[in-house]
């Protein structure tokens, strides 16, 4: 336990980030993210971080509209926000991933408002879904901190190059103290390559970026952003084997799974989550209950592929959202694992839940009743195919 | 695993002492988890704050509901909060007042009252008790030693501040010494 300390979630990837050694870091603090930014001005204004620009910019939007002239500009870049900072850089995320700038952000997920909501859910980059985003999501700080140096490998390949989203749960993970390795500068030097691209803004050969597409060519730069996607499925495992050879760490690559291989009952979820559904399915183990977990790492690109070959000898598939697309009535690891497994001959029940809404607590006996109902659908069927799991009926 | 629920007002240093209190069972050699429940940071308004303790890495992340410990900073929170709420049967309270023992014996568990705010005002010269209630845990519950926690307090607080913190985090754990 010598390389341990007990530091806040925050101070974890905020120091994660600082060892990835970034050029430019554009900023607006926002809850629950305010202390990852506070402690990289800090790492800054100490001059720890190199000659790293620190910009405090008025809002989100000018964060990010900062980060993409920067990286445009061959500068390696970091920025974290959340929630409805997340919402306010909506329209130029596009731009970041249309740009191929392979923008590195930390996203402390947070509720949307209204109600307002300072509490985690993954509603904020839920949403941003479609923005052509990498995606991960970390289930502890350990995991959100060694993530960071993850994600600028993995964008920063030249087959990829594109911004990635490293996702953590808001309070739950930003603010909880507990023991972590924080990541040692050498081995990130080993790890991390120096940012090298091939296409820059340089005012001495001239190029243009993110420039108007009349209909003959624009299907075709999408199209190549689906490629450069593709191509991140691979990375993403291989970067964590990478990670695991230099660090000694691993937390699965797409995916990853717990008692998984004989699951009967197999939950799905993302996030912070993870760590108390595996103390509940060590409960249910030794209870003899065949139950397994598939955590989802990547939500972009999505691993459709691992998914289908991780569930296929299921019984009922129970994917647990933290988000809800309103008028679906189910989250979004639950419409995408359908969409998964329709067109194969894989014909599973799917049987989705929502909670930890705004924050609301997930106690293990809410993870057992779910168990139990999915136990009763095995035998009666699916009756309800997604519903709220913690839905107060008193208040409706 | 050790589970424990710290009571307090905005401002009195609740999350701090969680956090503490962590530090201090890490340098005990094992493992920790602090983190406040997610609630509406106002001064004076009622604030709870967790830590678990555990031989092995902690994974779970819900809320504490059935505490082994409660320490409650602020003996006010007794009439509005009900502090022993999913205690464990064998669990302890440890209560921060002056004198008022009588309230305290509508509270269904096991209490022992220490004056903290006595022990601060003495010894830090102000009414902050956080730092004080550790050194009371560590003396009522022997959860953690003396040494964990006042190298944790003396980390935390620098100076001539640190130095008298750590000497109140003691006289509160001799005086809880002497009850337990």
């Amino acid at each position: 336990m010598s390389k341990l300390t007990v530091v806040e979630g925050s101070y974890a990837v905020a120091h994660a980030a600082k060892v990835c050694r970034p050029d430019v870091i554009p900023a607006y603090p926002i809850t629950p993210q305010t202390h990852i930014v506070e402690e990289l001005s800090q790492f800054a204004a100490n001059g720890e971080i190199g000659a790293c620009e620190y910009i405090t910019v008025e809002s989100e939007f000018s964060a990010i509209s900062a980060l993409i002239g920067a990286s445009a500009a061959g500068a390696r870049t970091y920025s974290a926000t959340t929630s409805q900072g997340l919402a306010l850089m909506h329209e130029v995320l596009f731009n970041a991933s249309g740009m191929r700038l392979p923008l590195v952000m930390t996203v402390a997920n947070r509720a949307m408002s209204a109600p307002l909501s300072i509490w985690n859910d993954h509603q904020d980059s839920i949403a941003q879904r479609d923005t052509g985003w990498i995606q991960l999501y970390a289930e502890d700080p350990q995991e959100a901190a060694d993530m960071t140096p993850q994600v600028y490998k993995i964008c920063e390949d030249s087959k990829i190059m594109l911004p990635a989203m490293a996702c953590f749960d808001g309070f739950i993970l930003t603010h909880v103290y507990e023991p972590v390795v924080l990541l040692e500068q050498d081995l990130t030097d080993e790890f991390l390559p120096p940012f090298a691209p091939e296409h820059i803004l340089d005012p001495s050969n001239p190029k243009t970026f993110g420039a108007f597409a009349d209909p003959s060519i624009y299907s075709e730069f999408r199209y190549m952003q689906e490629l450069g996607m593709s191509a991140a499925l691979k990375k993403i495992e291989t970067v964590a084997d990478e990670f695991n050879e230099i660090y000694g760490r691993y937390y699965g690559g797409l995916i990853d799974g717990y008692y998984l291989d004989d699951a009967e009952i197999v939950l799905v979820a993302m996030g912070s989550v993870i760590g108390t559904i595996k103390d509940v399915l060590d409960e249910l183990r030794a209870e003899g209950k065949k139950v397994g977990l598939l955590k989802i790492r990547s939500f972009r690109p999505f691993p459709t592929d691992a998914i289908r070959n991780a569930v296929k000898n299921a019984a009922i598939i129970v994917p647990l959202d933290k988000s809800i697309s309103i008028g679906k009535y189910e989250g979004a690891l639950c419409t995408e694992i359908k969409a998964s497994l329709y067109n194969t001959k894989i014909d599973i029940p799917v049987l989705g839940y929502m909670f930890g809404h705004g924050g609301r607590d997930i106690p293990p006996e809410r993870i057992k009743k779910i168990v139990s109902e999915a136990e009763k659908a095995i035998v009666n069927g699916i009756t309800i195919e997604s519903s709220y799991a913690d839905l107060r009926e008193e208040l409706l | 695993m050790k589970e424990i629920r710290i009571h307090g007002r905005g401002g009195q240093g609740s999350v701090t002492a969680a956090e503490l209190l962590a530090v201090a069972a890490f340098e005990d050699g094992k493992y920790s988890q602090a983190f406040p429940s997610f609630g509406v940071e106002r001064r004076g308004a009622p604030v709870v704050a967790f830590t678990r303790i555990d031989d092995k890495p902690i994974r779970i992340r819900s809320q504490v509901y059935e505490p082994d410990y409660v320490v409650v900073q602020d003996a006010t929170l007794i009439d509005v909060i009900d502090v022993a709420g999913g205690i464990k049967k064998d669990g302890l309270i440890i209560i921060n007042t002056e004198t008022d023992t009588e309230k305290l014996k509508n509270i269904s568990a096991k209490v022992m009252a220490v004056d903290a705010t006595k022990i601060a005002m003495d010894v830090i010269g102000r009414p902050i008790v956080n730092t004080v209630l550790l050194g009371a845990f560590a003396g009522a519950t022997g959860e953690i030693r003396l040494e964990s926690i006042k190298k944790a307090v003396g980390e935390r607080f620098s100076g001539k501040i640190g130095e008298k913190n750590v000497a109140a985090v003691d006289a509160a754990y001799k005086a809880m010494e002497a009850h337990a």
